[in-house]
C-alpha cells in the first residue's frame, strides 16, 4: 500500500528549519509545494513592512550579502540589493564588467575568493545553465540563483506567484491556485522564467499554457506539464492570467522570427486580444518590456489589468523572505539550528 | 624493444575470428607463428595464462590523445589518433613525429585532417600524410559543411586507397548547441539540436561516397534514423562502415543531470530510445566499430558550467569493461566483441593486427573477463578522469599486455 504524500496545509508547516530543509535556492525544481507556499507566506510580513514609511528591519544585522553578477541586470540586482539592506545586511554588488572574470579567472577561483571573504548569503546571476549550482558547490553559504542562463530563475517565479495571490485577495476570490488558467506566451526557449514560472505554478496547481511560434518553443516542454500552443488566440481563450514574455535578442544565435513587426502581429499582446481572455484576466511581464512587439502600451498600463509593477513591488518581498529563511541557521534562529534537516 | 626470444603463452582461451578455443599460442621475433594445440619448443618463455582469455590487443579507432598508461591499463596496443590536435594534423611532419610518438610498446596511427586546419575549406596535403604514416583521413569533430569539397576529398581518398572517418552532425541545425532536444535539455535550459542533425549528415556523406566509390567511416552513429540509413548503405553495398562509444549504449541524455560535465560529448548523448538502437545495430552488424573516443580533460576543460565545458571523456580503462558487459548481456558473443575492437578497427586502417592468425603482429592481452573492478575517476591511470562512469562497478579488465610480443608493464 502507498501512502498518500503529506502535503501541509497552507498556515501549517513542519516545525522550524524542516518548513525549508534547503541550504540554497538554486531553482522551483527542487523544492516541494508547501515549501513554495512557506515562502510565500513568509513574505507576507515583508510586503506589510516595504509599505510603511520606515521600511527596515534588523533581522540581518550584521550578515553581509553579496550580489555577484556576471551578467548585466538592472531590475534584479536593485531589488536584491534593497532586500538585503531593508533586512539589515551589508550588500556588496560584484559586477562582472568590473571583475577579474575578464582577466580569465575561472568561474570556481571566483566561487572560491567569495567564499574566502565569509559571505552569509551569495546571490548569483550568471549567462550559463547550471553556473550558479556549480558555485554553490564550492562555498559555505547559501547561494541564491538570480538566474542561470536559461535555466532557472526561481524568485522571479515565486514573486509571481504572489503577486497573482495578492491580486486574487484584492478581488476577493479565493487565493488558491488549483484550477486557475494561466497562459505564458513569448520567447519559451531562451526563457528561465518560463521554466520557473512552470514548475512553480503547475506544482501549486494551476493550468498552464505556453505559447510561442515553434522555433521558440522548446522540444518535449510538455512533459513540463504545460499544455503548448502556436496560435496565441486559442492560447489566451479563457485565461485567467496571461504572461507575456520578452524576446531574448541577446541569447538568440540566428535568426528565430523574420521581424518584430511580424512578431507582434502574431505575439503582440493587444487590447483586443486581451478580450479573447476571461473577463476579469490579469496581465503579468517580468520586464523589462519591449513596448509594441509583444505587449501594447495600452495593455501594459491598464490600471486594475496590469500587475506589473505590483511584480517588481512583491520581487522585493519575496527576496526579503527568502534571505531571511536561507540564512536561519547561521544565524541560530531557533528550530533552525544545522542539524535540523539540511539538504542541498 | 625487438621480441628477443620466442614466447609461449599456454593454457589459455584462445579468442580467434569466430570462435573461443582452449589451446596455446606462440610468437617468435614479434609475429604469431602458432596458435592452438600447440606445444612451447625448447627455450622458450613459458607463460601460463591460467585459463584467462588470449585475444588481439585492442584497436582504438578515434582517440583524441596519446595517452599509453590509460591505453596500456585498457588492453590496447594501437590506436587511431584524430587529428583535432593542438596545432591540427593538417602536415605531414606532424603526421611522422606522432606516428613515432607511441613507439616502441605502443602504436599510434595518425588520421590525417581532411581540410586545413579542419575548417573544412581546402584539402589538406593527404598523399604526403599518406606516406608520412597516416592511416587514414578524419574530418575531425567538425562536419564538412560545404558538399562540394566534401566529394572532391572522397575521390581523392579513393584514389590514395585511404578510408574517410567523417563526423556526422550537421552543423547548421547543431550550431552551439551542447545537447539533445529533448525533455532532459529542456528541463536544463541547455542549448540542444535535434537528434535528426545526425541522420541528415550521414544520408549526404553516404550519397556523396557512393558516388565517388570511396571509403566512409561514421566514427559515431548514436540514433535509430541514422543507423537505419547506414543498414541500408550497408545493404546497397556502398562502403560504409560505423562505429560507436560506450557512453552512447550505456547511458542516455538522463546522465547530463545536474549539469554533469563528464557527460557532455560529442555528438551529444541521445534519448533512451537511441540508445537501444546503437545496442540492436552492435547485435546484428551495422555497427562495425566500437572504440573508446579516449579524450582526457582536466578540471579547467571540465570544471565549467555545462555549455563552457570541452565535450569529450577518458573512455580508454573502461573501453574492455564495457564491450565485455555486451557479452554478458547476450548481445553479441566473444569473438564479436573482439572483432568490434580490435579486427575490424584494424582492417579499416590496414594494419597486420587485431586478430590471431599466424604471420600477424603478436599485439596480444591476457583477459579476465569477470574480473569485478570499480570505475573510479579520481584513481585513473589516465591523464585526467572524466568518465561518466564514476563509481561504476564493472566486470573485466587486461591482465597482461604484449606488443609484438613483448611483455608490457
Amino acid at each position: 500500500m502507498t501512502l498518500p504524500p503529506i502535503t501541509p496545509a497552507r498556515g501549517q508547516y513542519p516545525a522550524g528549519g524542516l518548513a525549508f530543509p534547503h541550504r540554497g535556492l538554486l531553482g522551483i525544481a527542487g523544492l516541494e509545494t508547501h515549501e513554495i507556499l512557506f515562502l510565500l507566506d513568509e513574505a507576507e510580513q515583508w510586503v506589510e513592512l516595504n509599505r510603511r514609511a520606515a521600511k527596515h528591519s534588523e533581522a540581518l544585522a550584521g550578515l553581509t550579502i553579496i550580489n555577484a553578477f556576471f551578467e548585466n541586470s538592472t531590475r534584479t540586482l536593485l531589488s536584491f540589493e534593497i532586500a538585503g539592506k531593508r533586512l539589515g545586511a551589508d550588500v556588496v554588488n560584484m559586477l562582472a564588467a568590473q571583475s577579474s572574470i575578464k582577466k580569465g579567472e575561472t568561474l570556481i577561483d571566483t566561487a572560491v575568493t567569495l567564499n574566502a571573504m565569509r559571505a552569509d548569503a551569495i546571490v548569483i546571476r550568471h549567462a550559463s545553465s547550471g553556473a550558479v549550482a556549480l558555485i554553490a558547490d564550492q562555498v559555505a553559504c547559501p547561494v541564491l540563483n538570480a538566474g542561470d542562463g536559461q535555466h532557472e530563475h526561481p524568485t522571479q517565479a515565486l514573486l509571481d506567484a504572489l503577486t497573482i495571490r495578492h491580486a486574487l485577495r484584492e478581488r476577493g476570490k479565493s487565493e488558491e491556485f488549483n484550477g486557475l488558467r494561466v497562459t505564458i506566451c513569448g520567447d519559451i526557449l531562451h526563457s528561465r522564467v518560463a521554466r520557473s514560472n512552470i514548475l512553480c505554478l503547475a506544482s501549486l496547481g494551476a493550468r498552464v499554457r505556453v505559447c510561442a511560434p515553434p522555433a521558440l518553443m522548446p522540444e518535449a516542454i510538455e512533459a513540463m506539464g504545460v499544455e503548448t500552443f502556436h496560435d496565441f488566440e486559442a492560447a489566451l481563450d479563457g485565461a485567467d492570467i496571461v504572461m507575456m514574455l520578452r524576446l531574448q535578442n541577446e541569447r538568440m544565435q540566428g535568426q528565430f522570427i523574420p521581424s518584430p513587426r511580424e512578431y507582434r502581429h502574431l505575439y503582440g499582446l493587444t487590447a483586443q486580444r486581451l478580450r479573447r481572455c476571461a473577463p476579469d484576466a490579469l496581465v503579468m511581464h517580468p520586464g523589462p518590456m519591449n513596448r509594441g512587439v509583444e505587449i501594447d502600451s495600452e495593455v501594459a498600463d491598464l490600471a486594475g489589468t496590469s500587475l506589473i509593477t505590483r511584480q517588481v513591488e512583491m520581487g522585493v518581498a519575496i527576496r526579503m523572505a527568502c534571505l531571511d529563511v536561507l540564512t536561519r541557521r547561521s544565524r541560530g534562529v531557533e528550530g533552525w539550528a544545522e542539524a535540523q534537516g539540511n539538504r542541498a | 624493444m625487438k621480441q628477443q626470444r620466442p614466447l609461449t603463452i599456454t593454457g589459455g582461451r584462445l579468442v580467434l575470428p569466430g570462435e573461443v578455443r582452449a589451446g596455446a599460442l606462440r610468437c617468435v621475433e614479434g609475429r604469431i607463428v602458432g596458435l592452438g594445440a600447440i606445444d612451447p619448443e625448447d627455450g622458450d618463455e613459458i607463460v601460463d595464462a591460467g585459463g584467462k582469455l588470449i585475444a588481439p590487443g585492442l584497436v582504438d579507432f578515434g582517440v583524441f590523445a596519446v595517452d599509453k598508461p590509460a591505453f596500456h591499463f585498457g588492453g590496447i596496443t594501437r590506436a587511431a589518433l584524430m587529428p583535432d590536435q593542438a596545432p591540427p594534423l593538417d602536415h605531414p611532419a606532424r603526421v611522422q613525429f606522432l606516428a613515432y610518438s607511441g613507439k616502441p610498446d605502443f602504436w599510434v596511427h595518425p588520421l590525417a585532417g581532411a581540410t586545413r586546419g579542419l575548417e573544412g575549406r581546402e584539402l589538406a596535403e593527404l598523399a604526403l600524410m599518406r606516406d608520412a604514416g597516416a592511416r587514414g583521413i578524419a574530418t575531425g569533430r567538425g562536419w564538412i559543411a560545404d558538399s562540394g569539397i566534401m566529394l572532391r576529398l572522397l575521390r581523392y581518398a579513393a584514389m590514395l586507397d585511404m578510408v574517410v572517418v567523417s563526423h556526422a552532425e550537421d552543423a547548421g541545425l547543431v550550431g552551439s548547441a551542447v545537447a539533445t532536444a529533448g525533455e532532459m535539455a529542456t528541463r536544463l535550459g541547455l542549448p540542444s539540436a535535434p537528434a535528426q542533425a545526425e541522420a541528415v549528415a550521414v544520408a549526404r556523406d553516404i550519397a556523396l561516397a557512393e558516388m565517388a566509390g570511396a571509403r566512409l567511416h561514421f566514427r559515431q552513429v548514436t540514433t535509430q534514423a541514422a543507423l537505419d540509413l547506414v543498414r541500408a548503405a550497408k545493404r546497397r553495398g556502398v562502403a560504409v562502415t560505423a562505429g560507436v562509444t560506450p557512453a552512447h549504449y550505456m547511458l542516455s541524455d538522463l546522465a547530463v543531470a545536474k549539469f554533469h560535465t563528464y557527460a557532455r560529448l560529442s555528438p551529444p548523448l541521445r534519448q533512451e530510445a537511441d540508445r537501444q538502437a546503437v545496442i540492436a545495430a552492435i547485435a546484428d552488424g551495422t555497427i562495425d566499430v566500437i572504440a573508446s573516443g579516449h579524450d582526457p580533460r582536466g578540471p579547467e576543460d571540465k570544471r565549467l558550467p555545462f555549455a563552457d565545458a570541452e565535450p569529450g571523456m577518458a573512455g580508454a580503462e573502461s573501453l574492455l569493461a564495457m564491450v565485455l558487459s555486451l557479452v554478458r548481456d547476450g548481445v553479441i558473443d566473444m569473438a564479436r566483441a573482439f572483432a568490434l575492437a580490435a579486427g575490424n578497427p584494424a582492417q579499416l586502417l590496414g594494419v597486420p593486427a587485431g586478430r590471431l592468425e599466424t604471420g600477424l603482429e603478436a599485439d596480444l592481452v591476457l583477459v579476465d573477463p569477470d574480473k569485478p573492478w570499480v570505475i573510479s575517476s579520481t584513481r585513473m591511470a589516465a591523464s585526467a578522469g572524466n568518465t561518466p562512469f564514476d563509481g561504476q562497478p564493472v566486470q573485466g579488465r587486461a591482465t597482461a599486455l604484449y606488443k609484438g610480443g613483448v611483455a608490457i608493464g
